[in-house]
């Protein structure tokens, strides 16, 4: 990479909005990873009786299995939403910024 | 090369004797097999009273042989060093995200997970989320960086800025601990495994084979035969976990209110498997409650072999896309044993054919506790289906042990050897050639630690990798990436207090100190130091960089932008090969 390029990317507003979009999602997702998962496990760590009680009076199903698999599930979610934002919104921002900086 | 033809003729001997020694014991058993009876009656009674297993046999031997051809395919399209470290950064997102599966489902959460799950209930539930929980964060914060920056391991991006001698070395010994460690566990497991399933291979040829197959996979094959084993390896085990928890739902009716019901009547501590958040007997501990989420979290985002898989792809798309899949196929995974497990409650419980003594416990298994997945598929299926998962559990350790010896050759050959001994003016060929030495030698390694651990109890060894993993090698990778003002000093200072911190606590810890070494009460008295040592190593890095006023400290924030614009945009990054 030239010292040409990398100024014209340096001073390219829209890698200074790519870098700023794309971290912005990347620590908020993983917040809510985070959220979701410690979550999870400070209700084990404290409150166990709420993750024990059974989903229904008729059931042996405790909810913290219904939480777990969907923390499960939500992180899968997430990753997707992750990949579809990078695939639609952000790819075709860096091959512009490429493209600008390479003419 | 002279030296290599010695070399390759000693692993052939090695293999041939290792071979000659399982050709013994299988016939013996031949000869002292009196009626092919059902063979898991006879898993754990002595070997010249059992029948063979024939069906694990003959299906172990056909996925040897499908891997060894995929390997000679291999070899002859691995020339250069990309496509030994990386299989030419030809894999497509999807095949890397079954890779990546097959790299990281380790036969310990499969037969782990379900045993849990067997013994304890809803508390298996925990790791299963909390192995899962890793790879978001892998794709939010390093997959696609990793990519653009790297080259084969996750040093070069460490070191992409920083000065390559002390942080590769440092990088190297993380690494290195954590395969080494990681690979005597596989390798303990694929010697119980084994010797169970088929009592007529000793404990010792099973650990034997595995490592000649691992040596021949990745000295010839590289990283395009170990990544086409793990995606077939994926493909298997995700099949027969299917196979058996449809198998375990079709026997509860479809219905999980039935599957859990029956598991609470049939259990004998009945309601307490849905209401214990501990392991049944344990008293509840907040702190290690939240210090295992955090190890097993970041732990799986520090694993040096995990990390390894993001250099083989096409570019940062192909590698954002792998992560996707790979946690689709994980997370269906984890969903899996926790069904199996329960299922094993219900189907293998109480069932004289699997219960040791059925007086004493109706929950302790023939063979040891990792068992009630196994005995669950013969349940289901009978000696065919049992041969089939025996084979898949095998097939397991093989692409997972084989992933970490590539691993760790790379960090001493490419870290140690190219970058600090030979300041980068090594060849490739030179590189390569260090790096299949050091491939012979961890297999080797691995097979002589596995043989003197056979009688240990190999439980802490989780604990330590993904504490290393997530002590060491994720802050020091994430500061490295998103801080500008990390320099080499913080990142070495840092780095080594995650080794050191996480590694004296561990001893000076419950597993280690009191069960293992038998000294009394632990100093430490937690099993997982990661809440103490993680923090740690953020404050140490953060003050080493902040008043580090070297002239070099300032030269390697400034370049941070140069690595911000390579990380963001994927420009200069590695290529495919092109042939």
């Amino acid at each position: 990479m030239s010292l040409l390029i990398a100024s014209k990317i340096q001073n390219n507003p829209k890698y200074l909005q790519l870098v700023k979009q794309r971290d912005t999602l990347s620590w908020t997702l993983s917040a809510l990873v985070c959220i979701m998962y410690f979550g999870f496990i400070l209700l084990i760590a404290f409150a166990p009786q709420i993750i024990t009680q059974p989903i229904s009076d008729t059931s042996v199903i405790p909810l913290g299995m219904i939480i777990g698999v969907g923390v499960i599930v939500a992180s899968a979610l997430l990753t997707g939403v992750y990949v579809y934002k990078a695939n639609t919104t952000f790819d075709p921002i860096v091959l512009e910024i490429v493209q600008e900086a390479s003419k | 090369m002279k030296t290599l033809n010695t070399i390759l003729f000693t692993i052939l001997t090695l293999i041939v004797s290792g071979a000659a020694q399982a050709a013994d014991a299988v016939a013996s058993a031949v000869v002292s097999a009196v009626a092919p009876a059902s063979a898991i009656v006879a898993a754990a009674a002595p070997a010249a009273e059992s029948p063979l297993n024939w069906n694990a046999i003959i299906m172990f031997l056909l996925f040897v042989a499908v891997t060894l051809v995929i390997t000679y395919w291999a070899a002859t399209r691995t020339k250069t060093a990309t496509d030994f470290y990386a299989a030419g950064r030809g894999i497509t997102g999807l095949q890397n995200g079954m890779a990546i599966a097959g790299d990281y489902m380790s036969a310990a959460s499969f037969l782990g997970i379900a045993a849990l799950v067997y013994m304890n209930g809803f508390y298996g539930l925990i790791f299963s989320v909390g192995w899962l929980v890793g790879w978001p964060i892998i794709l939010f914060l390093i997959a696609e960086r990793l990519r653009n920056l790297g080259k084969y391991t996750y040093a070069d991006v460490v070191s992409f800025r920083l000065k390559q001698g002390p942080i590769r070395i440092m990088a190297a010994i993380s690494s290195l601990i954590v395969v080494i460690w990681y690979l005597i566990g596989q390798a303990v497991g694929a010697g119980q495994l084994l010797h169970t399933l088929v009592p007529q291979i000793s404990y010792r040829t099973a650990i034997v084979v595995v490592g000649a197959l691992i040596i021949i996979y990745v000295t010839f094959g590289g990283m395009k035969a170990t990544t086409w084993v793990q995606i077939i390896k994926a493909g298997l085990l995700l099949g027969g976990a299917t196979l058996m928890a449809l198998g375990v739902m079709s026997h509860e009716g479809f219905s999980f209110e039935k599957l859990f019901s029956d598991a609470v009547a049939i259990h004998p501590k009945h309601l307490d498997i849905m209401k214990s958040v501990v392991p049944i007997g344990a008293k509840a501990n907040p702190i290690e409650s939240i210090s295992l989420g955090l190890t097993l979290m970041f732990g799986t985002a520090g694993l040096p072999h995990i990390l390894m898989r993001f250099f083989t792809v096409t570019d940062a798309k192909a590698a954002r896309k792998s992560v996707l899949y790979g946690t689709c196929f994980i997370g269906f995974f984890y969903i899996l044993t926790f069904i199996i497990g329960f299922g094993a409650i219900v189907l293998v419980a109480n069932k004289p054919e699997y219960v040791a003594d059925i007086s004493k416990s109706i929950l302790a298994l023939k063979g040891g506790g990792s068992m009630p997945a196994v005995y669950l598929s013969h349940a289901l299926g009978g000696d065919f289906f049992l041969g089939f998962i025996a084979a898949v559990a095998f097939a397991t350790i093989l692409a997972v042990v084989s992933g970490l010896t590539l691993a760790g050759a790379s960090a001493l050959s490419h870290d140690i050897y190219a970058s600090v001994i030979k300041k980068g003016k090594a060849t490739e060929k030179e590189e390569v050639w260090v790096s299949k030495m050091a491939v012979i030698g961890l297999g080797i390694i691995a097979v002589l630690l596995g043989i003197a651990f056979e009688k240990q109890n190999v439980a802490y060894i989780v604990a330590l990798t993904f504490s290393i993993a997530a002590c060491t090698n994720f802050p020091i990778l994430v500061l490295s990436i998103f801080w500008r003002g990390l320099t080499t000093r913080g990142a070495v200072l840092g780095g080594y207090t995650g080794i050191i911190g996480s590694i004296g606590l561990l001893i000076i810890g419950p597993t280690v100190w009191t069960k293992v070494l038998a000294m009394g009460p632990a100093i430490f008295p937690y099993d997982f130091p990661t809440f103490v040592v993680l923090p740690t190593v953020l404050i140490v890095a953060y003050i080493a960089s902040v008043t580090d006023n070297s002239e070099s400290g300032k030269k390697e924030k400034e370049a941070y932008d140069a690595q911000l614009i390579r990380a963001e945009t994927g420009l200069g990054a590695e290529t495919s090969a092109s042939h």
